[in-house]
Protein backbone atom coordinates (compact mmCIF):
# COMPACT_ATOMS: atom_id res chain seq x y z
CA UNK A 1 0.00 0.00 0.00
CA UNK A 2 1.25 3.44 -1.57
CA UNK A 3 0.47 4.69 2.17
CA UNK A 4 3.14 2.47 4.31
CA UNK A 5 5.58 2.44 2.21
CA UNK A 6 7.49 5.32 3.91
CA UNK A 7 7.87 9.02 2.23
CA UNK A 8 9.45 9.68 -0.79
CA UNK A 9 12.36 12.19 -0.37
CA UNK A 10 10.08 15.25 -1.91
CA UNK A 11 7.72 14.00 0.98
CA UNK A 12 10.51 14.13 3.27
CA UNK A 13 11.65 17.69 2.52
CA UNK A 14 8.59 18.76 2.65
CA UNK A 15 7.77 17.15 6.32
CA UNK A 16 11.16 18.37 7.36
CA UNK A 17 10.14 21.59 6.19
CA UNK A 18 6.83 21.86 8.04
CA UNK A 19 8.14 20.25 11.33
CA UNK A 20 11.09 21.85 11.47
CA UNK A 21 9.06 25.39 11.90
CA UNK A 22 7.02 23.47 14.52
CA UNK A 23 10.49 22.96 16.30
CA UNK A 24 12.00 26.45 16.10
CA UNK A 25 8.65 27.38 17.50
CA UNK A 26 9.28 25.39 20.56
CA UNK A 27 13.22 26.07 20.99
CA UNK A 28 13.24 29.60 20.14
CA UNK A 29 9.41 30.97 20.21
CA UNK A 30 9.63 30.90 24.12
CA UNK A 31 6.16 32.11 23.95
CA UNK A 32 5.14 28.92 23.16
CA UNK A 33 3.44 28.90 19.50
CA UNK A 34 3.60 32.92 19.05
CA UNK A 35 5.36 34.51 16.28
CA UNK A 36 5.08 37.80 14.86
CA UNK A 37 4.98 37.64 11.45
CA UNK A 38 4.26 40.88 9.82
CA UNK A 39 1.49 42.07 7.26
CA UNK A 40 3.71 42.18 4.26
CA UNK A 41 4.56 38.46 4.38
CA UNK A 42 1.45 37.33 5.21
CA UNK A 43 0.42 38.77 1.93
CA UNK A 44 3.57 38.26 -0.07
CA UNK A 45 2.81 33.99 1.10
CA UNK A 46 -1.11 34.83 -0.17
CA UNK A 47 -0.01 35.74 -3.51
CA UNK A 48 2.13 32.92 -3.74
CA UNK A 49 -0.78 30.47 -3.04
CA UNK A 50 -0.94 30.44 0.98
CA UNK A 51 -3.69 30.60 2.77
CA UNK A 52 -5.09 31.26 6.30
CA UNK A 53 -7.62 29.76 8.78
CA UNK A 54 -8.85 30.93 12.05
CA UNK A 55 -8.96 29.10 15.56
CA UNK A 56 -11.50 30.44 18.17
CA UNK A 57 -12.12 28.53 21.30
CA UNK A 58 -14.17 28.17 24.26
CA UNK A 59 -16.21 31.47 23.87
CA UNK A 60 -18.72 30.12 26.91
CA UNK A 61 -21.22 33.12 25.98
CA UNK A 62 -23.42 32.73 29.12
CA UNK A 63 -20.81 33.16 31.41
CA UNK A 64 -21.28 35.16 34.63
CA UNK A 65 -18.58 34.79 36.43
CA UNK A 66 -16.77 37.30 38.10
CA UNK A 67 -13.39 36.18 35.89
CA UNK A 68 -15.70 38.17 33.35
CA UNK A 69 -18.29 39.36 33.91
CA UNK A 70 -18.91 40.98 30.07
CA UNK A 71 -17.75 37.20 28.34
CA UNK A 72 -20.15 38.76 25.31
CA UNK A 73 -17.79 42.23 24.94
CA UNK A 74 -14.76 40.08 25.23
CA UNK A 75 -15.79 37.58 21.97
CA UNK A 76 -17.26 40.83 20.03
CA UNK A 77 -13.89 41.70 20.83
CA UNK A 78 -12.26 38.63 19.23
CA UNK A 79 -14.50 39.32 16.10
CA UNK A 80 -13.11 42.52 15.45
CA UNK A 81 -10.08 41.10 15.58
CA UNK A 82 -10.67 38.24 13.09
CA UNK A 83 -12.41 41.17 10.55
CA UNK A 84 -9.26 42.44 10.73
CA UNK A 85 -6.91 39.79 9.29
CA UNK A 86 -5.66 40.74 6.15
CA UNK A 87 -5.52 38.30 4.19
CA UNK A 88 -8.73 36.72 5.11
CA UNK A 89 -9.02 33.20 6.48
CA UNK A 90 -10.49 31.04 4.64
CA UNK A 91 -12.99 29.57 7.46
CA UNK A 92 -13.16 29.06 10.92
CA UNK A 93 -12.63 26.53 13.26
CA UNK A 94 -14.50 26.62 16.82
CA UNK A 95 -12.81 24.02 19.48
CA UNK A 96 -15.59 24.05 21.94
CA UNK A 97 -17.17 25.41 24.62
CA UNK A 98 -19.36 27.67 22.18
CA UNK A 99 -21.81 27.68 25.01
CA UNK A 100 -21.28 28.20 28.90
CA UNK A 101 -23.77 25.36 30.08
CA UNK A 102 -25.40 25.48 26.95
CA UNK A 103 -27.04 28.85 28.50
CA UNK A 104 -30.58 29.71 26.11
CA UNK A 105 -29.91 31.70 22.68
CA UNK A 106 -25.90 31.05 23.32
CA UNK A 107 -25.60 28.80 20.37
CA UNK A 108 -27.56 31.33 17.84
CA UNK A 109 -25.21 34.34 19.28
CA UNK A 110 -22.18 32.37 18.55
CA UNK A 111 -23.17 30.80 15.10
CA UNK A 112 -24.75 33.97 13.60
CA UNK A 113 -21.85 36.34 14.99
CA UNK A 114 -19.19 33.98 13.16
CA UNK A 115 -21.31 34.10 10.48
CA UNK A 116 -20.33 37.84 10.34
CA UNK A 117 -16.39 37.39 10.29
CA UNK A 118 -15.88 37.16 6.34
CA UNK A 119 -15.01 33.32 5.99
CA UNK A 120 -17.04 31.33 4.57
CA UNK A 121 -17.90 29.33 7.31
CA UNK A 122 -17.22 27.40 10.48
CA UNK A 123 -16.44 24.63 11.53
CA UNK A 124 -17.41 23.00 15.14
CA UNK A 125 -16.82 20.46 17.53
CA UNK A 126 -18.30 20.31 20.98
CA UNK A 127 -16.71 21.07 24.52
CA UNK A 128 -18.59 19.75 28.17
CA UNK A 129 -20.04 22.72 28.16
CA UNK A 130 -22.12 22.58 25.07
CA UNK A 131 -23.29 18.78 25.56
CA UNK A 132 -23.39 18.11 29.44
CA UNK A 133 -27.26 18.82 30.04
CA UNK A 134 -28.68 16.80 27.52
CA UNK A 135 -26.10 14.20 26.52
CA UNK A 136 -25.28 16.35 22.59
CA UNK A 137 -29.30 16.15 21.49
CA UNK A 138 -29.25 20.10 20.62
CA UNK A 139 -25.66 20.61 19.68
CA UNK A 140 -25.86 17.51 17.26
CA UNK A 141 -29.23 18.67 16.13
CA UNK A 142 -27.10 21.88 14.76
CA UNK A 143 -23.82 20.99 13.98
CA UNK A 144 -23.60 17.19 12.94
CA UNK A 145 -26.36 16.61 10.87
CA UNK A 146 -25.35 14.31 7.97
CA UNK A 147 -21.78 13.91 9.58
CA UNK A 148 -20.28 10.38 9.59
CA UNK A 149 -20.98 10.21 13.22
CA UNK A 150 -21.64 12.06 16.83
CA UNK A 151 -19.85 15.42 15.51
CA UNK A 152 -16.91 14.25 14.05
CA UNK A 153 -15.77 15.42 10.90
CA UNK A 154 -12.96 15.52 8.32
CA UNK A 155 -12.79 17.44 5.17
CA UNK A 156 -9.72 18.46 2.99
CA UNK A 157 -9.00 22.21 1.58
CA UNK A 158 -6.37 22.63 -0.43
CA UNK A 159 -4.23 19.70 0.23
CA UNK A 160 -4.43 19.28 3.56
CA UNK A 161 -6.90 16.98 5.63
CA UNK A 162 -8.69 18.75 8.21
CA UNK A 163 -10.41 15.68 10.96
CA UNK A 164 -12.56 17.23 13.90
CA UNK A 165 -12.79 14.64 17.12
CA UNK A 166 -15.41 14.79 19.80
CA UNK A 167 -13.93 13.87 23.33
CA UNK A 168 -16.97 15.04 25.38
CA UNK A 169 -19.35 13.07 24.88
CA UNK A 170 -19.00 10.21 27.28
CA UNK A 171 -17.74 12.13 30.28
CA UNK A 172 -18.68 9.60 33.44
CA UNK A 173 -17.90 10.14 37.16
CA UNK A 174 -14.03 9.80 38.00
CA UNK A 175 -13.09 9.35 34.14
CA UNK A 176 -11.47 11.45 31.61
CA UNK A 177 -13.00 12.73 28.42
CA UNK A 178 -12.55 9.95 25.49
CA UNK A 179 -13.10 9.58 21.94
CA UNK A 180 -14.82 5.86 22.00
CA UNK A 181 -14.27 2.45 19.71
CA UNK A 182 -16.70 3.95 17.07
CA UNK A 183 -14.95 7.39 16.78
CA UNK A 184 -11.27 5.81 16.50
CA UNK A 185 -13.17 3.41 14.24
CA UNK A 186 -13.82 5.82 11.80
CA UNK A 187 -10.68 7.62 11.92
CA UNK A 188 -8.57 5.09 11.02
CA UNK A 189 -10.59 4.62 7.70
CA UNK A 190 -10.82 8.12 7.12
CA UNK A 191 -6.87 8.70 7.23
CA UNK A 192 -5.90 5.45 5.56
CA UNK A 193 -6.38 6.36 1.88
CA UNK A 194 -4.11 9.27 2.48
CA UNK A 195 -0.46 9.41 1.59
CA UNK A 196 2.09 9.88 4.40
CA UNK A 197 2.37 13.44 3.24
CA UNK A 198 -0.80 14.85 3.35
CA UNK A 199 -0.59 17.57 6.21
CA UNK A 200 -3.08 16.78 8.82
CA UNK A 201 -4.69 19.25 11.31
CA UNK A 202 -6.65 17.74 13.79
CA UNK A 203 -8.50 19.67 16.06
CA UNK A 204 -10.78 18.72 19.03
CA UNK A 205 -11.73 20.67 22.63
CA UNK A 206 -9.96 18.68 25.08
CA UNK A 207 -5.90 18.50 24.43
CA UNK A 208 -5.27 14.87 22.92
CA UNK A 209 -2.47 14.97 24.87
CA UNK A 210 -1.75 14.57 28.73
CA UNK A 211 -1.29 18.20 29.31
CA UNK A 212 -2.31 17.62 33.11
CA UNK A 213 -4.32 14.45 33.75
CA UNK A 214 -5.02 15.23 37.45
CA UNK A 215 -7.55 18.25 36.32
CA UNK A 216 -8.49 15.94 33.32
CA UNK A 217 -6.42 18.10 30.85
CA UNK A 218 -6.03 14.92 28.71
CA UNK A 219 -8.16 12.37 26.81
CA UNK A 220 -8.48 9.16 28.12
CA UNK A 221 -7.72 7.24 24.25
CA UNK A 222 -6.03 9.94 22.54
CA UNK A 223 -2.52 8.05 22.31
CA UNK A 224 -4.80 5.96 19.89
CA UNK A 225 -5.81 8.34 17.77
CA UNK A 226 -2.47 9.89 17.55
CA UNK A 227 -1.52 6.34 16.33
CA UNK A 228 -3.16 6.46 13.66
CA UNK A 229 -1.56 9.29 12.64
CA UNK A 230 2.12 9.03 13.74
CA UNK A 231 2.74 7.66 9.66
CA UNK A 232 1.83 11.25 8.53
CA UNK A 233 5.18 13.63 8.11
CA UNK A 234 3.33 16.83 9.43
CA UNK A 235 -0.01 16.62 11.83
CA UNK A 236 -1.20 19.72 13.52
CA UNK A 237 -3.36 19.33 16.91
CA UNK A 238 -5.40 21.77 18.18
CA UNK A 239 -7.00 21.84 20.81
CA UNK A 240 -9.17 24.27 23.32
CA UNK A 241 -10.39 23.44 27.18
CA UNK A 242 -7.69 24.69 28.67
CA UNK A 243 -7.59 28.45 27.96
CA UNK A 244 -4.10 29.40 27.62
CA UNK A 245 -1.20 28.82 25.01
CA UNK A 246 0.72 25.51 25.30
CA UNK A 247 3.17 23.50 22.79
CA UNK A 248 4.26 20.18 22.50
CA UNK A 249 6.24 18.82 20.04
CA UNK A 250 6.63 14.86 19.51
CA UNK A 251 8.21 13.60 16.77
CA UNK A 252 5.86 14.94 13.43
CA UNK A 253 2.95 16.38 15.70
CA UNK A 254 3.13 19.34 16.83
CA UNK A 255 0.15 20.36 19.60
CA UNK A 256 -1.17 23.37 20.38
CA UNK A 257 -3.80 24.38 23.13
CA UNK A 258 -5.43 28.21 22.68
CA UNK A 259 -6.48 30.90 24.67
CA UNK A 260 -10.48 31.39 25.43
CA UNK A 261 -11.82 34.62 24.78
CA UNK A 262 -13.65 34.43 27.65
CA UNK A 263 -12.18 34.09 30.94
CA UNK A 264 -7.90 32.53 31.90
CA UNK A 265 -7.38 28.99 33.78
CA UNK A 266 -4.23 28.72 35.49
CA UNK A 267 -1.37 26.80 34.31
CA UNK A 268 -1.28 23.05 35.27
CA UNK A 269 -1.03 22.25 38.89
CA UNK A 270 -0.98 26.22 39.91
CA UNK A 271 -3.55 26.19 42.93
CA UNK A 272 -6.17 23.85 43.91
CA UNK A 273 -8.02 23.39 40.98
CA UNK A 274 -8.93 24.44 36.99
CA UNK A 275 -11.68 26.71 36.79
CA UNK A 276 -11.98 30.44 35.95
CA UNK A 277 -9.17 33.12 37.66
CA UNK A 278 -10.01 36.58 38.20
CA UNK A 279 -6.99 38.60 37.10
CA UNK A 280 -6.81 42.09 37.55
CA UNK A 281 -9.32 44.27 35.08
CA UNK A 282 -6.41 45.41 32.46
CA UNK A 283 -4.67 42.11 32.28
CA UNK A 284 -7.81 39.95 31.18
CA UNK A 285 -7.65 41.30 28.00
CA UNK A 286 -4.10 39.87 27.30
CA UNK A 287 -4.69 36.94 28.74
CA UNK A 288 -7.81 35.92 26.12
CA UNK A 289 -7.37 35.28 22.55
CA UNK A 290 -7.63 34.08 18.76
CA UNK A 291 -5.71 32.19 16.70
CA UNK A 292 -4.62 32.23 13.15
CA UNK A 293 -3.15 29.53 11.46
CA UNK A 294 -1.28 29.96 7.87
CA UNK A 295 -0.48 27.66 5.54
CA UNK A 296 1.84 28.64 2.50
CA UNK A 297 2.29 25.71 -0.26
CA UNK A 298 5.38 26.97 -1.59
CA UNK A 299 7.15 26.24 1.88
CA UNK A 300 5.61 23.94 2.88
CA UNK A 301 5.12 25.42 6.57
CA UNK A 302 2.10 26.09 9.48
CA UNK A 303 2.67 29.22 10.99
CA UNK A 304 0.85 29.49 13.93
CA UNK A 305 -0.34 33.46 14.92
CA UNK A 306 -1.65 34.09 18.70
CA UNK A 307 -3.19 37.57 18.50
CA UNK A 308 -4.50 38.73 22.19
CA UNK A 309 -7.47 40.80 22.32
CA UNK A 310 -5.51 43.78 24.84
CA UNK B 1 -36.50 29.01 39.15
CA UNK B 2 -35.32 26.07 40.22
CA UNK B 3 -32.23 27.71 42.50
CA UNK B 4 -34.91 29.71 43.78
CA UNK B 5 -37.38 27.01 44.38
CA UNK B 6 -34.09 24.85 45.73
CA UNK B 7 -33.38 27.96 48.16
CA UNK B 8 -36.92 27.78 49.06
CA UNK B 9 -36.67 24.24 49.86
CA UNK B 10 -33.07 25.45 51.65
CA UNK B 11 -34.86 27.74 54.01
CA UNK B 12 -37.92 25.61 54.70
CA UNK B 13 -35.68 22.45 55.73
CA UNK B 14 -32.89 24.42 57.45
CA UNK B 15 -34.27 27.16 59.40
CA UNK B 16 -33.03 26.04 62.78
CA UNK B 17 -29.79 24.64 61.06
CA UNK B 18 -26.16 26.59 61.70
CA UNK B 19 -24.88 27.83 58.20
CA UNK B 20 -21.72 25.58 58.38
CA UNK B 21 -21.69 22.26 58.12
CA UNK B 22 -24.55 19.94 59.34
CA UNK B 23 -22.88 16.82 61.09
CA UNK B 24 -24.19 13.56 59.50
CA UNK B 25 -27.28 12.19 60.88
CA UNK B 26 -29.18 15.23 60.98
CA UNK B 27 -32.96 16.10 59.17
CA UNK B 28 -30.82 18.44 56.92
CA UNK B 29 -26.97 18.26 55.33
CA UNK B 30 -25.30 20.77 53.15
CA UNK B 31 -22.51 20.32 50.45
CA UNK B 32 -20.39 23.09 49.64
CA UNK B 33 -18.64 23.06 46.04
CA UNK B 34 -15.39 25.45 45.97
CA UNK B 35 -12.49 24.80 43.87
CA UNK B 36 -13.44 22.45 41.74
CA UNK B 37 -14.51 19.91 44.40
CA UNK B 38 -17.21 18.47 47.08
CA UNK B 39 -15.94 19.39 50.11
CA UNK B 40 -17.83 16.96 51.78
CA UNK B 41 -16.94 13.68 48.95
CA UNK B 42 -19.11 11.39 51.48
CA UNK B 43 -21.89 12.49 53.75
CA UNK B 44 -24.07 10.00 55.94
CA UNK B 45 -27.95 11.09 56.48
CA UNK B 46 -30.88 9.47 57.66
CA UNK B 47 -33.79 8.14 55.37
CA UNK B 48 -35.89 11.59 54.46
CA UNK B 49 -32.82 13.74 54.99
CA UNK B 50 -32.57 16.66 52.33
CA UNK B 51 -29.32 17.54 51.00
CA UNK B 52 -28.45 20.57 49.55
CA UNK B 53 -25.46 21.45 47.46
CA UNK B 54 -24.72 25.26 47.30
CA UNK B 55 -21.99 26.38 44.48
CA UNK B 56 -19.45 28.68 45.89
CA UNK B 57 -16.82 28.30 42.56
CA UNK B 58 -16.76 31.01 39.90
CA UNK B 59 -17.58 28.21 37.59
CA UNK B 60 -20.72 26.18 37.08
CA UNK B 61 -21.52 22.61 37.76
CA UNK B 62 -24.00 19.81 38.28
CA UNK B 63 -25.13 17.20 40.93
CA UNK B 64 -25.47 14.36 38.43
CA UNK B 65 -26.56 10.75 40.14
CA UNK B 66 -24.16 7.96 38.27
CA UNK B 67 -27.90 5.95 38.04
CA UNK B 68 -29.82 8.84 37.28
CA UNK B 69 -31.18 9.36 40.45
CA UNK B 70 -31.25 12.81 40.72
CA UNK B 71 -30.05 15.54 38.83
CA UNK B 72 -29.10 19.09 39.11
CA UNK B 73 -29.18 21.42 36.24
CA UNK B 74 -26.34 24.04 35.54
CA UNK B 75 -25.56 25.73 39.03
CA UNK B 76 -24.08 28.96 37.83
CA UNK B 77 -22.00 30.61 41.32
CA UNK B 78 -24.02 30.91 43.97
CA UNK B 79 -26.78 28.74 43.60
CA UNK B 80 -27.79 25.83 44.88
CA UNK B 81 -29.63 22.32 43.99
CA UNK B 82 -31.32 20.14 46.97
CA UNK B 83 -32.80 16.36 46.80
CA UNK B 84 -34.47 14.89 49.28
CA UNK B 85 -33.71 10.94 49.82
CA UNK B 86 -36.48 8.77 50.17
CA UNK B 87 -34.83 5.45 49.84
CA UNK B 88 -32.06 4.24 51.81
CA UNK B 89 -28.47 3.27 50.14
CA UNK B 90 -25.36 4.65 48.74
CA UNK B 91 -25.84 7.31 45.97
CA UNK B 92 -22.95 8.32 44.11
CA UNK B 93 -22.90 11.50 42.21
CA UNK B 94 -20.54 13.65 40.07
CA UNK B 95 -20.36 17.14 37.99
CA UNK B 96 -21.25 16.09 34.37
CA UNK B 97 -18.90 19.32 33.35
CA UNK B 98 -16.00 18.05 35.77
CA UNK B 99 -16.53 14.68 36.05
CA UNK B 100 -13.56 14.24 38.42
CA UNK B 101 -15.79 15.79 40.98
CA UNK B 102 -17.23 13.11 42.69
CA UNK B 103 -18.94 12.29 45.70
CA UNK B 104 -21.37 10.17 47.47
CA UNK B 105 -24.60 10.55 49.92
CA UNK B 106 -25.05 7.18 52.18
CA UNK B 107 -28.73 7.18 53.04
CA UNK B 108 -29.26 4.66 56.28
CA UNK B 109 -32.63 3.37 56.93
CA UNK B 110 -33.29 5.00 59.94
CA UNK B 111 -35.95 8.02 59.39
CA UNK B 112 -34.71 11.46 60.02
CA UNK B 113 -36.80 13.06 62.89
CA UNK B 114 -37.22 9.80 64.48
Amino acid sequence: MSDERGLDRRGFLQCMAWTGTGLVWSVAGGVPGSRALGPGHAQAEEAAGGWSFVQISDTHIGFKGAANPDAMGTFEAALARIKALDPRPAFVIHTGDITHAQKAGAFDTVGEALKGVGAERTFYVPGENDVFADGGTEYLSRFAVGGPGRGWQSFDYRGVHFVGLVNVLDFKAGKLGSLGHEQLEWLERDVAPLAASTPIVVFAHVPLWAVYPQWGWVTDDGAQALAYLRRFGSVTVLNGHIHQIMQKVEGNVTFHTARSTAFPQPAPGVGPGPGPIKVPVEELRGMLGVREVRYAPGRDRLAVVDRSLA
Amino acid sequence: MRALLAMTALLLAGAAVAPARIPAQTETARVEIRDQGFDAPSVTVKLGTTVTWVNHDDDTHTVTSTVDAFRSPGLDPDETFSHTFTKPGTYEYYCTLHPLMTGKVVVTPERSGS
